[in-house]
């Protein structure tokens, strides 16, 4: 018993420290960096038959779950921060996918199974004669990634815009998102909207000249990923510890007092929601290319709800929470899919629930309940607080 | 037709030679209290399907004045303040803030950087944030999502924050986070809370509902304190309360000012006995 103590006291420290808002992050950044690079060397470098060999499987699972965990601090932003539950970014996410997926489509050329170098398959199966006008230019890739972004920001915009003006909050916003989501699905599912129907996009050959099933471009994908990942999480980071994040969490706990206190808290929540919305379509761009197909299936309102779950679990209002929920969440999936593909939906539920009911803070609020009853770390805590004078204070407040 | 002749009457009213356009006028203007009074109401009326919360109301608040409003339950008191911060938009009457400035054309956030600041009634700070913070959150300038982002504390407002924690007395609980205030601290943090914006006009809702004898005597002294300085005005139930810091009480029965005066006036005055005092006596 007294020799756990130290041991555990031990752990509490490295807990403490991972959640004061300078170093814990730079821990996680740190070991997400260090892993993809490690598997990205494994996998190039080590021959197959090496026992530490990392497949290029692996690779891309780690990929698209790195993709995910980029959605879940989108959806972390917005409903941990500020409040707004939203079960609809699926759409925003999908959208990006879209965009990079027309691009990819373009490139194709003439290699696809009709040969038309103009049109993609599907359009050639449809008898259609030429490329709608929505298509033109996507096969510039500078520009499929700007529509990529302009269109899910232009819609978050002019969605936050008429439901945040009109006061819609709560469970309310959240039918709204979910049915928004569910309309674009049902959108996306016509032949019609030139979109490749229920089949979606697929059959790529490259990106930017790259080979897409290359283990180089694999690993390269996974890399940029990490990459944008971390870059996407200090800049959110940035904005939750700025004033910018104090006002939004006083959004979420008392928007009455923000307005009387002078703040347009509608311009708040839809900029953030846009903010929300880009890095969701940055993932989605990121998934497409990695798993190779986007489908109107990502639109489907149960997937944005799986984002929430994801969410939920690492700990919303965290943004580490959020990618770790995700990581964790999806690993269990792969697991849990291979083992009994149709109980997924009730492990997901049962998660759901105990989550809700044992763990309101996620797995982030498990660590913080656990290393804020180590009467040292407090007074560690305290003294940097005394110690800081400029205002800022310590990771209790705001968490990253 | 109907709305070309509103879009023609809107456009008539923007090519009016001897008004400034309705965006050119600044955010933060200084009221115009030449003639000794911040806060003009008259012929106010407010309807919620059909009960007439504010029935035809007239007030008056001078500069600089601590004002009570007293009144039962229903009597119109918190209407009156959503009026007065734009929460409640009213059917009929006007609202000046000084001489020059409409407060009808107004919306929450814009009287609020006009400089009225206003306490609810049961107490509201966000609780996820330090004092400091909640201070910070509240003071003076611009409240726009581009200047938050880039925001940092000033010395003078590192000052001002300062100060007002020195007039709460909470300077001890500077880096506590609010939500684990005592219900007395919350009424005062938020009471620093308008003081950091630096307000002209300070509507105080039940500041002393839930508190000791001894913090409701602080907040008395507060309130006192601030008069003079900025024009208060305070809804309160309290009696001993009200006679300890009132001046000037106004009654509101039925969503009408029914007396004016001191506190003895009032208590005097025959009307006031009949619906108010009365069913106490």
């Amino acid at each position: 018993m007294s020799a756990a103590n130290p041991v555990l006291e031990k752990i509490a420290s490295v807990f403490t420290d991972l959640r004061q808002p300078g170093k814990g992050t730079s821990v996680l950044v740190g070991v997400l960096l260090v892993t993809t690079l490690a598997m990205s060397a494994a996998n190039l470098l080590l021959p197959v038959d090496s026992p530490l060999y990392v497949s290029t499987y692996t690779i891309t699972l780690m990929g698209k779950y790195l993709c995910f965990a980029m959605l879940a601090m989108a959806v972390d932003i917005i409903w941990g921060y500020c409040g707004i539950l939203s079960l609809g970014h699926g759409a925003f996410f999908a959208l990006g996918g879209y965009g990079m997926g027309m691009c990819l489509m373009r490139q194709i050329g003439d290699r696809g199974v009709y040969g038309n170098p103009e049109l993609p398959d599907f359009m050639v199966f449809l008898n259609w004669q030429e490329l709608p006008w929505y298509w033109f230019g996507m096969d510039q890739f500078w520009f499929a990634v700007l529509m990529a972004l302009a269109v899910p920001g232009l819609l978050a915009f002019v969605f936050g815009w008429l439901a945040f003006r009109s006061r819609v909050t709560g469970v309310y916003l959240s039918i709204m998102t979910q049915a928004l989501t569910y309309a674009l699905m049902l959108a996306f599912f016509r032949n019609e909207m030139g979109f490749g129907g229920n089949n979606g996009l697929t059959d790529f050959k490259d990106i930017l000249g790259f080979d897409l099933q290359a283990d180089a471009t694999r690993v390269a994908l996974l890399l940029i990923t990490t990459l944008l990942l971390v870059l996407v999480f200090l800049s959110s980071r940035a904005i939750v510890q700025s004033r910018l994040g104090r006002v939004i969490v006083a959004v979420r706990d008392a928007e009455a007092r923000a307005r009387f206190l002078g703040y347009r808290t509608e311009r708040y929540k839809v900029w953030l929601f846009v903010y929300s919305a880009l890095i969701a379509a940055v993932a989605g761009m990121l998934y497409v290319p990695q798993v190779g197909i986007i489908n109107p299936g990502e639109f489907s309102p149960l997937n944005s709800i799986e984002v929430v779950v994801w969410v939920a679990v690492g700990g919303r209002g965290t943004l580490y929470g959020a990618i770790v929920g995700a990581l964790l969440v999806n690993y269990a999936k792969t697991r849990f899919t291979a083992i009994m593909p149709d109980g997924w939906l009730f492990a997901l539920g049962a998660l759901f629930v105990i989550v809700t009911v044992y763990l309101p803070r996620g797995l982030a609020g498990l660590l913080q309940r656990f290393s804020s009853d180590t009467p040292a770390q407090s007074a560690r805590q305290d003294a940097a607080v005394d110690s800081d004078t400029d205002g800022r204070v310590s990771g209790r407040e705001v968490n990253a | 037709m109907n709305s070309l002749n509103q879009f023609a009457g809107q456009a008539r009213e923007l090519m009016r030679r001897d008004t400034a356009w309705p965006f050119l006028i600044p955010r933060r203007r200084d009221p115009d209290v030449s003639k000794n009074v911040i806060l003009y109401l008259e012929g106010l009326n407010v309807s919620f399907d059909g009960f007439q919360a504010l029935n035809d109301l007239n007030l008056y608040v001078n500069d600089g004045e601590l004002r009570c409003l007293i009144g039962a339950n229903g009597a119109g008191k918190t209407t009156l303040m959503d009026v007065i911060t734009g929460k409640t938009r009213c059917d009929s009457g006007s609202a000046w803030f000084g001489q020059n400035i409409d407060l009808l054309a107004h919306d929450e956030a814009e009287i609020a950087q006009l400089g009225i600041g206003r306490k609810f009634q049961k107490p509201t700070v966000f609780e996820a944030h330090t004092v400091f913070h909640n201070l910070e959150l509240s003071l003076q300038g611009s409240k726009g999502v581009w200047s938050a982002l880039t925001a940092k504390l000033s010395g003078r407002e590192r000052d001002r924050i300062d100060e007002v924690l020195n007039i709460i007395g909470l300077e001890n609980a500077r880096y506590q986070l609010a939500g684990a205030l005592s219900h007395g601290q919350k009424q005062w943090l938020e009471i620093g809370m308008l003081l950091a914006a630096e307000p002209r006009l300070l509507l105080v809702d039940e500041p002393v509902a839930g508190m000791t004898a001894e913090e409701t005597e602080r907040t008395a002294e507060l309130l006192t304190s601030l008069a003079g300085k900025h024009t208060v005005i305070v809804v309160e139930h309290d009696m001993e309360f009200v006679r300890s810091i009132a001046r000037t009480v106004t009654v509101l029965h039925q969503g009408s000012v029914l007396a004016e005066g001191t506190m003895d006036q009032v208590q005097n005055n025959r009307d006031v006995i009949e619906v108010y005092l009365g069913e106490e006596a």
